[in-house]
Formats: C-alpha cells, sequence, structure tokens
C-alpha cells in the first residue's frame, strides 16, 4: 500500500512541476531556439538524475529511525508548504496558477531579451530552459530522494517521476501548448496532502510513536489531513469573499 | 559570501517557505513526541495536534492579513 502511495506522490509531483517546465521550455523554444533550449533540457535532467543517483542511494544508508524523524520532519515542514499554498488557492485568498497567462508572460520576455551568444548557444534560451527545468525538477527530486530513501525503494519513485516526465512531454509535443487545461490547482492539494500525511506519519514513527493499527494508520493520517484542509477551505471561503469584495468595490 | 548567503537563502525559501512558524511548530511537535514517547505515554497523536493547529493559524493569519489590508 506505502509503495502504491509512494508511486502516486512522485507521479502527480511529477506531473505538476513538469508541466510548469514545460511552460517555460515552450515559451523559449517557440520564441528565441529550440536547439539551445534543447540543450538547457537535456542538462537539467541530467543534473536532476545525477543528484537522485548520488542522494538516494546515500540515504537508504542510514538507520531507519534516524532517516524517518529526518526525513519526516523535512517532509513535513515542506508538505506544509504545499498543502497552505493549495488551501490558500482554494478559498481564492492565493491567486490560481494559470499557465496559459505565464506562458503569455515568457513569451513576452524571452522576445524582448538581448540576444547573447555564448558556447554557440543562445544564451537567454540554454539558461531560462535549465533554470526553469532544474527548479521545477528540485522538487520532483527532493521528493523522489526523501519518499524513495525511506521507504526503501528509489527506483520505484524514480520510475514515477520519470513516467510523468515521458507523459508530458508526449503531449506537449502534440499539443505544442502550455498544457493549461492539467487541473494544477487540485493536483497539488494532492501532493500537499500525501507530503503532509507521509510526514507526520514518519516523523512520528522515528521519534518513537506507535501508530496504531501499524502501517494502516497512514490511511488514517491522510484522511485526517483531508479532512482538516477541507474543513480549513470551507472556513475560510467567507472571509476570503469579504476580502474579494472589499477590493472589488 | 554572497553564493553562501543566497544557497542558504535558496533552501530555507525552498523547504521553509513563507511561513518559518509552521517549520518552528513541526520541529517543537517532533520533540515533544519524542520526549513523551519515553514515558510510555502514547506520543502519536501529539503531531497531527499540532498539524491542525498550525495550518488552521497559518492560513487564518493570510486571511486577516488581507482583509486589513487597504
Amino acid at each position: 500500500m506505502h509503495d502504491a502511495l509512494l508511486f502516486l506522490a512522485a507521479f502527480l509531483a511529477s506531473t505538476v512541476e513538469m508541466v510548469e517546465a514545460l511552460t517555460i521550455v515552450l515559451a523559449v523554444g517557440v520564441t528565441r531556439s529550440w536547439r539551445s533550449t534543447g540543450w538547457g533540457v537535456g542538462l537539467a535532467l541530467l543534473a536532476l538524475a545525477a543528484i537522485v543517483a548520488l542522494l538516494g542511494p546515500a540515504l537508504t544508508r542510514l538507520p531507519i529511525d534516524a532517516l524517518r524523524i529526518g526525513v519526516g520532519t523535512l517532509l513535513l515542514v515542506f508538505g506544509l508548504q504545499w498543502l497552505r499554498k493549495a488551501i490558500l488557492r482554494a478559498t481564492g485568498l492565493k491567486a490560481m496558477h494559470d499557465e496559459a497567462q505565464i506562458y503569455e508572460e515568457e513569451i513576452d520576455e524571452a522576445a524582448h531579451a538581448a540576444r547573447v551568444e555564448r558556447a554557440g548557444l543562445d544564451w537567454y534560451a540554454f539558461t531560462v530552459a535549465f533554470k526553469g527545468v532544474f527548479l521545477e525538477g528540485l522538487e520532483v527530486a527532493f521528493i523522489v530522494v526523501t519518499f524513495g530513501g525511506t521507504q526503501r525503494n528509489v527506483p520505484l519513485a524514480a520510475a514515477a517521476a520519470a513516467a510523468a516526465l515521458v507523459l508530458v512531454l508526449a503531449v506537449g509535443a502534440v499539443v505544442h501548448a502550455p498544457l493549461s487545461r492539467v487541473p494544477e490547482n487540485t493536483l497539488k492539494f494532492g501532493v500537499g496532502l500525501m507530503l503532509t500525511s507521509f510526514g507526520i506519519f514518519w516523523a512520528g514513527e522515528g521519534a518513537g510513536a506507535h501508530w496504531p493499527g501499524g502501517d494502516a494508520a497512514l490511511l488514517g493520517v491522510l484522511a485526517f489531513v483531508a479532512v482538516l484542509s477541507f474543513a480549513l477551505v470551507t472556513a475560510l471561503r467567507p472571509a476570503a469573499e469579504v476580502v474579494s469584495e472589499g477590493s472589488d468595490a | 559570501m554572497r553564493w553562501v548567503v543566497a544557497f542558504g537563502r535558496f533552501w530555507y525559501d525552498f523547504i521553509v517557505g513563507d511561513d518559518w512558524i509552521v517549520a518552528a511548530a513541526v520541529v517543537a511537535g517532533v520533540v515533544a513526541t519524542w520526549l513523551v514517547s519515553r514515558t510510555g505515554v502514547p506520543a502519536w497523536p501529539l503531531l497531527p495536534l499540532v498539524v491542525a493547529g498550525v495550518l488552521g493559524a497559518s492560513v487564518w493569519r493570510v486571511a486577516r492579513a488581507r482583509r486589513e489590508s487597504p
């Protein structure tokens, strides 16, 4: 069961981040140079693969309790950041992520940036594509290494992330436009729920707590975090509407 | 030196983000869980309770700040 949730969390996180990276890559590719953009994407993916290949096996050598308390705490802090933003987006207190709008902004910026050639590449296209893919992918690498390391199954987490990457690339190549119809904000909510739940479960276990029902308690934690989050969204919506009415006036 | 500061700031933003109180509460919750588990009292409810409290307080603070800002 944990492996299925591990796969799902890594797959969803990777899908969300790769959709965001694809928007940047398409914008610089279309506006500047596909060759330079391709180099940026390729090198960023290589760097991310190297991080996972180096850190993943290193983490699995740590004692399981130390790993769970360390990784669980990190995941919990990191996951709460995702969940907090997802709740604020769902209530209207934070702007929704809009790929179509971001694409237009990136196109505009790329069209006006100066053309500088370095190593035979359009340096703007190369660096923007590299940074876009590397920074979005770093969150995926973090999830793959921490989830995979704690579950002693880095290859499964990496396979989930790679599957999402292939899927987004394939759809992106066919559609040739930002994937604005992907329910990105909902996916982010789901990833936040899973990161937070795994974080609570592992950090608690690493700190010496014994979960009632053993491993099955993870589902209970997930249900608790989901109910809590939806309750917060419901409670905050009226407050957000007051803010919205106030700013409309 | 600037690189070190930038590197540290990047990882701080990456892990901790906008609200450092959330991170501090999580660390305190894990330490409390560790201490309580040593006494033989069930410690598992602590972290879910900390998360409920700190997440609720964090989003509530944002809502209140937005309501009070002109």
